[in-house]
């Protein structure tokens, strides 16, 4: 059994859905996030919304995989301030949704001063609301300085709790300051780029198993959303204890996301 | 739950992982082959230099090479910058551009 605490289910089939509740996913969260394109009006972000926390949620329940969202304007489209304040503007109506968990995946991209805008607008929004926060750190080169803007930038609103913010995609370079300052880490099991399922096991046996967890990311690119269950086998087979293993791919998501009061499993 | 060694012995280790790892050291020797091989311009690209210098870290006795070649490949400056030059991203730092670090 396990969660998927990190999933773009709109860019994937429903045979994925169906692999996924076969290899024992009983819950999931998907954060807002790029299309590989920007959309081109603020009504677009509106219908995306719809699918998050409409169409999304019944897709899902069709395999017994309960499926909470998170909303936002990525960072990749927060180039244009105008244009993604416009975005924001339409998350509150979205919030009484029963899926909803937060604000979320927000955070920089290439650390650029409109991206920081952008977060410290989805941020004001998260404390004036109350509401959990899950932050994508950047990619690659971009990713150790990006980290620590971010925490920066959350650190600036007293009104958000660490313990409630979960900063994701940490590496061996970002996760010890990550969790030094109170935070919770994702680690994301993607090809190429950010964690193998190794190199996770490794983190999970350096750093221990507090207030970290693993997702699959997958998305419209190459990604697997079967990464977790092989995490999991790749925790076994060192010889692991189930209870580990269930602590980091059940027990603490489970234990974080029901913070938000709305996290269910199936 | 505190850090915890491996349950594997090293020698486990090494028998669970060897191959997999020999071929990717394998597929560097190939790849910076190709680069070589290769016509035109490129031969100093700062990824090729970057790469090179974490072939060095992995050989230098010391521990966490993991975090120090992900440390290597970052940008450590601590300013915003003003515009996102693209979406993506490249793997390292032009050491050699403006701004960098």
């Amino acid at each position: 059994m396990y969660i998927d605490p990190h999933v773009h289910m709109v860019s994937r089939t429903t045979d994925d859905y169906q692999r996924m509740a076969l290899a024992g996913c009983v819950a999931i969260t998907e954060p807002a996030f790029w299309a590989g394109y920007d959309r081109s009006t603020p009504q677009g972000f509106f219908d995306y919304f719809r699918q998050l926390t409409d169409f999304e949620p019944k897709r899902a329940a069709q395999y017994g995989i309960r499926h909470h969202t998170w909303l936002c304007i990525n960072p990749k489209e927060a180039e244009d301030p105008v244009f993604a304040r416009e975005v924001i503007a339409l998350i509150p109506q979205f919030l009484k949704c029963e899926n909803v968990l937060g604000i979320g995946e927000i955070g920089l991209n290439k650390n650029s001063r409109n991206e920081l805008e952008i977060l410290d607008a989805h941020l004001a929004l998260a404390a004036e609301h109350g509401l959990m926060v899950l932050v994508h750190t950047p990619h690659l080169e971009d990713k150790l300085k990006g980290t620590r803007l971010i925490m920066d930038a959350i650190r600036n609103h007293s009104r958000l709790d660490p313990g409630r913010v979960l900063i994701d995609h940490v590496e061996e370079h970002t996760v010890r300051p990550v969790l030094d300052r109170g935070f919770w880490a994702g680690m994301t099991l993607y090809p190429d780029t950010k964690c193998t399922p190794q190199r996770a096991v490794d983190i999970f046996e350096m750093h221990g198993t507090e207030r970290l967890w693993i997702n699959s990311a997958g998305d419209w690119g190459q990604s697997d959303p079967l990464a977790v269950p092989k995490a999991q086998i790749e925790m076994k087979s060192r010889g692991h204890t189930l209870e580990s293993v269930r602590k980091v791919s059940f027990d603490n998501p489970l234990k974080f996301l029901s913070q938000s009061g709305r996290f269910r499993i199936a | 739950m505190a850090p915890t060694p491996p349950p594997l012995s090293k020698r486990a280790v090494v028998d669970r992982y060897y191959l997999e790892h020999r071929a990717k050291v394998i597929d560097i020797a190939a790849f910076l082959d190709r680069v070589d091989r290769a016509q035109g311009d490129g031969a100093d690209d700062f990824r090729r230099t970057a790469l090179e210098a974490c072939c060095r870290i992995l050989t230098d006795g010391q521990p966490e090479r993991a975090r120090r070649v992900l440390e290597l490949l970052s940008d450590h400056s601590t300013e915003p910058i003003a515009k996102s030059p693209m979406k993506g991203a490249t793997g390292a730092v032009d050491l050699g551009a403006k701004g960098a670090r």
